[in-house]
């Protein structure tokens, strides 16, 4: 056990935090999930990419620097430690990236990864669809060969498209075989959104914000080349897409030690002594969330995987996310319910439950997968 | 950063839990409820043999000269088999005081297994004091007794306990670091905590998985995988702090005590949802006195109390975090 800095994560931290010193935009911004305010956070996350930050843990060639998981982890400490939001290029750079390094071709690599790193592309996630929510497998949006266009014709509804909107693509699950057995016969597809048949509808969240979108897609054509993984195998390569989701990537523990940091500036200025132990009870939340992460990153760099585990995380911080944000409304008391940070991220955080697999579902993973409980 | 264990630490669990399940069944967790001193002295005899009881003393006064970093796994596997006697205040409070101290008479022998030392944060309510050689009390100043004299048995829940009060009469005050025995007394409790917790989610998810109502094993409905998922949630999130709270007190770290009391809140509450779990889990077997789930329920009820309950660790972590209470 060694759970010291060394001098070089010492040095990247030093520089990744002078450089966001330097540069970083005007806070607080207007949120990312409106059309006032989408434009303003891609901007700086082109700034991030033009300064060499944006990816850190990618190879040099796709716009990253090769940095290690732990300078990752000290990234995002040190970017949400600075104010800075959360990133509107998510799901492309932190979900659909680790899948196209796993299962993408070079000519894939080469074409979507520095685009996306620069954020002249945005990549929005095509899952759910008004049937098929939890049940991923129940998907009905089909893709039919047109071998005369060496492509497949796509149709059908996505829905909850987070910031679909404002983004130019999507990947998404795709039936390929309306013969097979429901896991099989579905293909990963990558969409331009600009393609003729496309159609994108934005829907409000309950937080007033523009960030849901349904798409309707009318044989929209998608060429050979932006099959993802292979026909017909895009459940196996969804599912390497929600482990990330679950597990490391999505939400760093940076970002709720940041929110934890708030918490406890908010306590020093209402300090109101019977809300103490909920303080504590958050900050130790968090910490516990830092330091198995930092025991899951251990055993990735000696190259193990985590598989199932990541439901561990995702069922954690999601639930951690709320309280955080409840002992902060307990301690604004009966203002709370005036608009301000704490009753917007409040609002953001309740949907962590629901999203990237509802917490129930991870439970029957973590019952399933990890525990050996039979399967109902 | 290396947030992990070396293959030799982990050899050195398995070969403790290998034992620990020869020498520890649970029939032998229930024989120490009925009668003797409370534990068994041919398995604390073997785990002197292993090293275990002399972990933390110097190679020369015949320990393994090692760190509570190689005590953690070890002490978490004695939870797991609900070892009855003082095995932390002994090996993890104990051993390295009283090497510290200088008292290399009876350090040999308690890293043997040949001599028996409790030890206690009260003098009023000492553990399996009947059964020790020597008392060590930790109130507020740290006081050695040789030969204690006992009072009547108080009737712990955990029977294997033998609480009884000491009189202090003709102690001799020890110079030493009070606030690191009671972090490591309380770091050993939190490590043992996590292997009970581990120990009733594998007996729960083994019950329910053979169990059948309405045709099916009831592990198959939702309401008990849920149970039992939020059981392992906690303890895969208290062991990381219960270990990250191993390198602080082996680094003697300024947060030595934050961490240790936020290893012992949250392993606190893990082996107490886990217990909460597996008794509900179990149904009506569960709560009878013949099924052996009742003497590792009963272990984490004392063990959640014992070296600071948690409003006392919440406290310590509060102060650490927002200053200490009374000021703004």
């Amino acid at each position: 056990m060694d759970l010291t800095e060394t001098a070089d994560e010492q040095d990247f931290r030093a520089e990744a935090r002078a450089w966001l010193a330097a540069n970083k935009p005007a806070l607080p911004m207007p949120p990312g999930d409106t059309a006032a305010g989408f434009p303003v956070h891609r901007a700086w996350e082109r700034a991030l990419f033009e300064g060499g930050w944006a990816v850190v843990s990618w190879p040099t060639e796709y716009g990253g620097r090769d940095a290690s998981l732990w300078e990752w982890l000290i990234f995002e400490e040190e970017y949400y430690a600075a104010g800075l939001p959360q990133r509107v290029a998510q799901n492309g750079i932190f979900l659909l990236a680790p899948t196209i390094f796993e299962f993408g071709t070079q000519e894939q690599k080469d074409r979507i990864l520095p685009r996306m790193a620069g954020v002249e592309d945005l990549w929005c996630q095509g899952w759910s669809e008004p049937d098929a929510g939890s049940d991923l497998a129940g998907i009905k949006s089909r893709a039919v060969r047109d071998d005369a266009a060496s492509g497949w014709r796509l149709s059908g509804q996505k829905t909850w498209t987070t910031r679909g909107a404002f983004c130019t693509h999507l990947f998404g699950l795709f039936r390929t075989d309306a013969a097979a057995e429901r896991h099989r016969g579905m293909t990963y597809f990558l969409v331009d959104l600009r393609s003729a048949g496309v159609t994108v509808r934005p829907v409000d969240k309950l937080d007033g914000d523009a960030g849901f979108a349904e798409v309707f897609l009318d044989d929209v054509f998608v060429p050979d080349a932006d099959v993802l993984g292979g026909v017909d195998r895009g459940w196996n390569v969804a599912m390497a897409t929600t482990g990330s989701e679950r597990g490391l990537s999505l939400r760093s523990p940076g970002r709720f030690a940041a929110v934890m940091t708030r918490l406890r500036d908010l306590w020093r200025e209402r300090p109101d002594p019977t809300l103490r132990g909920e303080v504590a009870d958050c900050w130790m939340e968090v910490e516990a969330y830092r330091l198995a992460t930092e025991m899951s990153v251990t055993r990735l760099a000696a190259g193990e995987r985590l598989g199932a585990e990541s439901s561990l995380n995702k069922v954690w911080w999601s639930e951690m996310d709320i309280h955080l944000h409840e002992a902060a409304l307990h301690l604004l008391g009966a203002d709370a319910d005036l608009e301000g940070p704490w009753l917007r991220g409040y609002q953001f955080a309740l949907a962590g439950p629901i999203y990237a697999g509802t917490n129930e579902i991870q439970r029957n993973v973590i019952a399933e997968r990890l525990l050996g409980l039979p399967r109902g | 950063m290396f947030f992990g264990f070396t293959d030799e630490q982990l050899a050195f669990r398995d070969g403790v839990r290998a034992l620990l399940s020869r020498a520890c069944p649970p029939a032998a967790v229930r024989a120490a409820w009925e009668g003797g001193p409370g534990y068994d002295p041919e398995a604390w005899a073997a785990l002197g043999e292993m090293g275990v009881l002399g972990l933390l003393a110097p190679e020369a006064a015949g320990g393994l000269g090692m760190s509570e970093i190689d005590m953690v796994l070890l002490l978490e596997e004695t939870g797991r088999a609900a070892f009855p006697g003082p095995i932390v205040e002994h090996a993890a409070v104990a051993v390295p005081l009283l090497a510290a101290a200088g008292l290399f008479d009876l350090v040999g022998p308690a890293a043997a297994g040949r001599l028996v030392v409790t030890v206690s944060d009260r003098a009023d309510r000492v553990g399996w004091v009947s059964a020790a050689d020597v008392a060590v009390i930790l109130s507020p100043a740290a006081l050695l007794l040789s030969a204690p004299a006992a009072g009547p048995r108080l009737e712990c829940v955990d029977r294997s306990r033998r609480d009884a009060a000491v009189s202090v009469e003709g102690a001799v005050a020890l110079d030493t670091d009070v606030g690191l025995a009671l972090d490591r007394a309380a770091l050993g409790t939190a490590a043992q905590l996590c292997g009970l917790a581990a120990h009733l989610i594998d007996v729960t998810v083994e019950y329910t998985s053979q169990r059948r109502q309405f045709g099916v094993p009831i592990g198959s409905y939702q309401a008990v995988k849920h149970h039992l998922a939020d059981a392992l949630l906690l303890l895969e999130h208290a062991r990381p702090p219960v270990y990250r709270a191993a390198w602080s007190v082996a680094h003697d770290l300024p947060t030595r005590s934050r961490d240790v009391s936020m290893a012992k809140a949250m392993a606190n509450r893990a082996a107490g949802v886990a217990a909460r779990v597996a008794l509900q889990c179990h149904g009506a077997i569960g709560y009878t006195w013949e099924s052996d789930l009742h003497l590792w329920l009963k272990r984490v009820w004392v063990l959640e109390r014992a070296w600071g309950d948690t409003s006392h660790h919440r406290a310590r972590v509060a102060d650490a975090v927002l200053g200490p209470a009374g000021q703004a």
